[in-house]
């Protein structure tokens, strides 16, 4: 059965699973390791999959980066910088990821590339979406969401004209991040890495699924769209003065309303969120970004809809 | 026991556990709260260059080098930044071992593992830190030398909260810390005023030896701890309970012959001596009551 209202999608073919982009995230790191030994659960017939560890100088170290944040330098600039010695490790490993796995917005780039991510963040497994017109991702999303029902897979949507960053999965024509916790940096739990691969499961069930040439009918999902960082209150020397409220701290995805306590100074006064709406927090107390002067995230609920999509070769 | 008069605090012996930076980082600002009529109390912070860094230590771990071998060690060009600054802690708070050193130190400490809150103690016969109430781990194997930074004073103990990732700051255990040190400070007066503490029995937990993880020929870690395990410090682990599953899912039993007590349960800072937990047994242990001189 065909519909007007359906799009017809490439098939995808070339998968990649991206894990150690940031060294000290270990769900990543050692899942795609066990995968290189022994690929099995990750294939599919009509597809490549191939894991890949992004970072391997800061796996090897147990450390987020080198020199910079991997995840923040496949823009244009630093993808076409010229290398010289003193370049950030992560810029030329930049180029060098673009190379195999691009170019960026190319044709040759890979059709698909999930990036496995940890944070110390209640999160729980969350799905990042890069663009709210993805048709064949948003589909993803909803069966992966259907699929681990009743257990919640929020979907964090991060276009936003200055807020967006470019990640490394962004060289991929559907780029997908996986976001798992909490877990500390440095630390692998057993139940934290089976969350993780349940989602990669399903998520290369979807494109086999979607290969084989079943149609998928027009979807709608509720999906958390990035509005707002909310730095640390800090003092004039720049240190930080007040801490994540205890009624706050683990509360991912929980709505904030005006008045609800936020940071908690060292002489026990609270800081309330003013606001005119309410807010869903996330990244609530990452520690890897009290560096990029964020607290947590503010964000919106909306629903998205996606196209029905079906393989333009069925 | 003579009354105690020179009492020192430590945060940041490791750079990334943040609960003991803040507070240090605060008392450095504001001593108030912890000023007690018949005593001092000094704050400091334990490895600055690693808490500028949020990294557990630069060259070594700082907490393991308050051993003879590093403290009367020539000093050399070469040698790493904390061996430097554990002579120069021992310099202002011991000499380790003579009578000018403070009498009591505090070491304040963050574990990514759910030990809750936890103080360490060398050994049983530190009369003064067996009569504070809290859960007691005994970390001296017989025979081993103390080389944590608390043992530069005459007695000392260490505050072990978590689980806390590595640079998070979590309110509810910056303030239980907090709350911990000021009934410890309490303490402390009450004894310097006289106040005969009784003998009295108390269960703590006294160290045996380490579980490693199972690794593959290149070093790498084989399996992680089983879900049946993570998260269960001070819970009894019997024989044939599951400790490790590997990534194809196999689970591997704990082969001991008797009931232990783990701890430290997937810390990632013993990631890189590959142990995945401590094993402990549970003793009852008759404390003489406590009163100064």
């Amino acid at each position: 059965m065909t519909s007007c209202y359906v799009v017809h999608e490439a098939p995808v073919r070339r998968v990649a699973i991206f894990g150690g982009t940031h060294g000290n995230e270990l769900s990543g790191v050692f899942l795609v390791k066990h995968w290189q030994e022994n690929g099995d659960e990750i294939q599919r017939t009509g597809l490549e999959v191939r894991p890949f560890i992004t970072n391997p100088r800061a796996v090897k170290k147990c450390t987020r980066y080198i020199d910079c944040d991997l995840n923040r330098v496949f823009d244009p600039d630093n993808l076409g910088r010229q290398i010289t010695e003193d370049i950030p490790y992560e810029v030329r490993r930049a180029q060098e990821i673009n190379h195999v796995f691009g170019p960026k917005n190319s044709n040759d780039a890979y059709d698909l590339i999930f990036d496995l991510h940890n944070t110390t963040s209640n999160m729980g497994g969350t799905l990042i979406l890069e663009n709210s017109r993805n048709n064949f991702t948003i589909q993803m999303f909803n069966y992966i969401k259907n699929a681990l029902a009743p257990e919640c897979c929020p979907v964090f949507l991060i276009e936003h004209p200055n807020l967006k960053y470019a990640t490394t999965r962004s060289i991929a024509k559907h780029p997908v991040g996986v976001e798992v916790g909490p877990q500390p940096q440095g630390v692998l739990r057993a139940d934290i890495l089976d969350k993780m691969r349940k989602i990669i499961k399903h998520g290369l069930d979807f494109v086999h699924i979607f290969n084989e040439g079943k149609e998928f009918p027009p979807c709608t999902i509720e999906i958390y769209k990035i509005m707002e960082k909310v730095d640390y209150p800090r003092n004039k020397n720049g240190e930080i003065t007040a801490v994540i409220h205890p009624s706050l701290q683990d509360q991912d995805w929980q709505p904030l309303n005006n008045g609800d306590p936020i940071f908690l100074t060292v002489d026990g006064e609270t800081i309330n969120y003013e606001g005119d709406c309410t807010v869903y927090p996330t990244f609530v107390n990452e520690a890897a970004y009290y560096e990029k002067k964020q607290a947590f995230v503010k964000t919106v609920k909306v629903k998205l809809t996606a196209k029905g999509i079906r393989s333009s070769l069925s | 026991m003579w009354p105690l008069s020179c009492v020192a605090v430590c945060g940041g012996t490791h750079g990334n556990e943040m609960s003991g930076i803040y507070l240090a980082k605060h008392w450095l600002r504001d001593p108030m709260e912890l000023q007690r009529s018949s005593f001092a109390v000094t704050p400091f912070l334990g490895n600055p260059r690693a808490i500028e860094k949020c990294v557990r230590y630069v060259g070594q771990d700082l907490n393991r080098t308050f051993t003879t071998e590093f403290l009367s060690s020539t000093e050399a060009e070469d040698e790493p930044y904390e061996v430097v600054l554990a002579r120069e802690i021992n310099q202002t708070y011991g000499p380790k071992g003579s009578a000018q050193a403070f009498d009591f130190m505090f070491d304040l400490h963050n574990t990514t593992a759910s030990m809750g809150t936890c103080l360490i103690v060398d050994s049983e016969e530190s009369l003064l830190p067996m009569h504070i109430p809290c859960p007691i781990y005994l970390y001296k194997l017989p025979g081993e030398e103390t080389y944590s930074i608390n043992s530069v004073a005459k007695a000392g103990l260490a505050l072990e909260l978590g689980p806390q990732p590595q640079q998070v700051v979590r309110a509810d255990l910056f303030s239980q810390m907090r709350d911990i040190i000021a009934c410890a400070l309490d303490f402390i007066e009450l004894f310097n005023k006289g106040t005969v503490f009784p003998a009295f029995e108390i269960e703590a937990y006294k160290i045996t030896g380490r579980m490693d993880y199972p690794c593959y020929p290149d070093g790498e870690i084989s399996a992680m701890v089983h879900p049946k395990l993570q998260d269960k410090d001070f819970l009894p682990l019997n024989p044939r309970d599951p400790i490790f599953q590997t990534f194809s899912g196999e689970e591997i039993l704990y082969e001991g012959n008797t009931t232990i007590y783990p701890a430290f349960i997937n810390e990632a800072a013993y990631y890189e001596k590959k142990v995945a937990f401590v094993k402990m047994e549970k003793h009852m242990f008759s404390i003489p009551g406590l009163q100064r001189d």
